[in-house]
């Protein structure tokens, strides 16, 4: 046993956590509302850590039996091209139409719309994410906040807890029944709104268990952004029109499309002049977060073009993530995922599922895990933590030192340079995935014989979040290899068109050799 | 990417050092929080919301600098403009109530992107 291990936080609990978003407060919520002792672990703060804390999100919040209802399974299914299931459509409605009635119980002020009835289709990010922490104070909930996980912990074939350090440079393991993976998705730290700390660790620290991801193919999609701002928010454009630098109005169905093959040619604009006073009205006062970079530079969006472009967001507002069974198991025992760091196939297919569906998938995913991780600990008994634990062993680089700062830094843009350029990653053939790949599988073996630092232990957060990209890049690439066909947000240039023999799942893991099979 | 820490008004609560997601403050005893590790702010702005005294401006822009005039941001009525915009006032939050984002919704209520 290495010494590490033995100073610093030791915990004993029946589920760990992993992330403080939206899904992992639900797991969390849920775990101890089953009568489980709950630890939840975050790199940041649990209220400001995650995708949502920083935004405003749509959620589905439709009522059992009703019209909407019934609108809300027929539109993603034919929007899912073929890889949506409406029976995990169904239960995560009706599992987050349930919640959301809680989350008002809490204290979420939900407003009433102009037909005089409570709305809950919306989420303002700050406010919801508040209100999940007074629930988990509540429910005694133990939190280790600005403390990263580096990985996790295994008896016996089994997931036994996880181990991080904190910012300050204190070591935390915490031995559990069960762990709940919900770090969220990764988006190489593009910068899009909200999702920096969001750089594939959970996956990372999930595949060294052995678990599968799926789904990882769907991720090239991209958020409309003021060329030099943060703040991708879609939502916005659908009342704007585009132009080119001479004014020239662009036209196509599909913003993303639009953008993606005019931004090569020079700098695009948008005005938001499709909006009525009502419209403007509801978007200030209920996405009052999209008008802070355009505010602060004295842009009036409803009269002012401003220069916008499109900001990688990964597998964050992509699809792929862990493959999970319908109780939010992995395919390795004692571990679960929620939320983004899960693949969202079986309720948006191939298709982005930013705004209403992943924040939906949020709560009922976090709340099926956090039930089911209960569940498992419970059978374990008393005795769970008295099993022999150990850490798992880390891809890429051995466990207890960092990669020099440098050669993270150099490893983060070598994976940017791969997965951010419209060219590469918007649209893919198989010359540029295997050029991308064959560069991104060098610089992973470069890894390997990296300088190391073993002084400084603040250095191992930065050093996994570089393992955990590089791998999330290729585990991207790879898949994408193989699914020969456009469908969704994966887009072929060789194959332009869907291919309904290819109507499978494809699933991918592993580190020095990376497998990818078709699954049904 | 975070500009400033008004020194007028920053009243040492190191609220700003527990909300950041990124760990780009560091708290020192007894004196203002200091920005750390600039390179890391993703710009999120979820540091002034969290700061009671209204002390810090986020620059909308993600990698390159401004220059910020406390007097200026004040007269443009910046310092704590995204706490007034949500309703958030002193370290409490609040304003989901009068959140106009269904009308943005589709005519069946669905949320307009489900």
């Amino acid at each position: 046993m290495i010494a590490v291990a033995n100073e610093g936080v030791q915990l004993t609990t029946d589920i760990l956590v992993l992330g403080g978003g939206p899904a992992g407060a639900w797991a969390a919520i849920t775990a101890a509302e089953s009568g489980a002792a709950v630890v939840l672990a975050d790199k940041g703060r649990m209220g400001t850590s995650g995708a949502t804390a920083a935004v405003n999100t749509a959620v589905i919040d439709v009522a059992p039996f009703s019209a909407s209802r019934r609108q809300v399974l027929k539109r993603r299914l034919e929007r899912g091209l073929g890889l949506a299931r409406a029976d995990w459509i169904e239960s995560m409605v009706d599992e987050t139409h349930l919640q959301l009635g809680r989350l008002a119980t809490w204290g979420y002020e939900f407003p009433i719309d102009d037909r005089g009835q409570t709305y809950r289709g919306h989420l303002r990010g700050p406010d919801y994410m508040q209100t999940l922490r007074r629930r988990l104070h509540g429910l005694r909930v133990k939190l280790l906040e600005h403390s990263p996980a580096l990985g996790l912990l295994m008896s016996d074939g089994e997931v036994a807890g996880g181990r991080g350090v904190a910012r300050s440079g204190e070591p935390w393991t915490v031995r559990a029944g069960a762990v709940v993976v919900a770090t969220g998705g990764c988006a190489f730290m593009s910068k899009a709104l909200g999702t920096y700390g969001l750089t594939g660790d959970g996956l990372l620290m999930a595949a060294e268990t052995g678990a599968v991801l799926s789904g990882m193919e769907f991720s090239g999609q991209y958020g409309v952004c003021h060329v030099a701002a943060t703040v991708t928010k879609n939502l916005i454009y659908d009342w704007a029109t585009f132009t080119d630098e001479s004014g020239r109005k662009l036209e196509g169905e599909d913003i993303f499309e639009l953008l993606a093959r005019n931004l090569p040619l020079g700098p695009v604009y948008a005005i938001i002049d499709k909006a009525t006073p009502a419209i403007q009205e509801g978007l200030r006062r209920g996405q009052s977060n999209i008008f802070l970079p355009l505010d602060r530079q004295g842009i009036d969006p409803f009269r002012q073009r401003f220069p916008v472009t499109l900001c990688y967001e990964g597998t964050v507002r992509g699809v792929g993530g862990l493959r999970i069974d319908a109780q939010g198991a992995t395919s390795v025992p004692g571990l679960y995922a929620a939320g983004d760091a899960a693949s969202r196939e079986a309720i948006v297919g191939a298709v982005s599922g930013g705004g209403g569906p992943n924040s939906t998938w949020a709560i009922a995913s976090g709340s099926w895990a956090g039930r089911s991780a209960a569940t498992h600990a419970a059978r374990l008994g008393r005795n769970a933590n008295e099993r022999k634990a150990d850490p798992v062993e880390c891809a890429g680089a051995p466990r207890e030192s960092a990669i020099a700062p440098e050669d993270a830094a150099s490893s983060i843009s070598a994976a940017q340079a791969e997965m951010f350029p419209l060219e590469r990653n918007f649209t893919r053939d198989e010359g540029t995935i295997r050029d991308s790949l064959h560069r991104l599988d060098a610089t992973w073996r470069a890894l390997l014989t990296a300088r190391h630092v073993h002084q400084d232990r603040r250095l191992l957060c930065r050093s996994r979040e570089a393992v955990a990209m590089l791998a999330t890049a290729r585990w991207i690439y790879a898949s994408a290899l193989k699914r020969r066909e456009t469908r969704g947000i994966h887009r072929r240039r060789d194959h332009p068109k869907l291919s309904p023999a290819q109507s499978w799942r494809l699933e991918v893991g592993g580190f020095d050799r990376i497998i990818v099979e078709p699954a049904r | 990417m975070i500009e400033l820490i008004s020194a007028n008004r920053c009243i040492k609560c190191d609220a700003c050092v527990a909300a950041c997601p990124d760990n780009v403050f560091d708290a020192r005893p007894g004196e203002l929080p200091i920005i750390a590790r600039l390179d890391d702010c993703q710009t999120c702005f979820l540091c002034e919301l969290y700061c009671p005294a209204d002390a810090l401006y986020v620059s909308p822009f993600k990698d390159l600098r401004e220059q910020v005039d406390e007097q200026a941001l004040i007269a443009r009525g910046l310092l704590g403009s995204y706490r007034r915009a949500l309703g958030w006032r002193g370290l409490k939050a609040g304003g989901t109530a009068g959140d106009l984002s269904h009308r943005l919704a589709e005519p069946d209520g669905t949320p307009h992107q489900s």
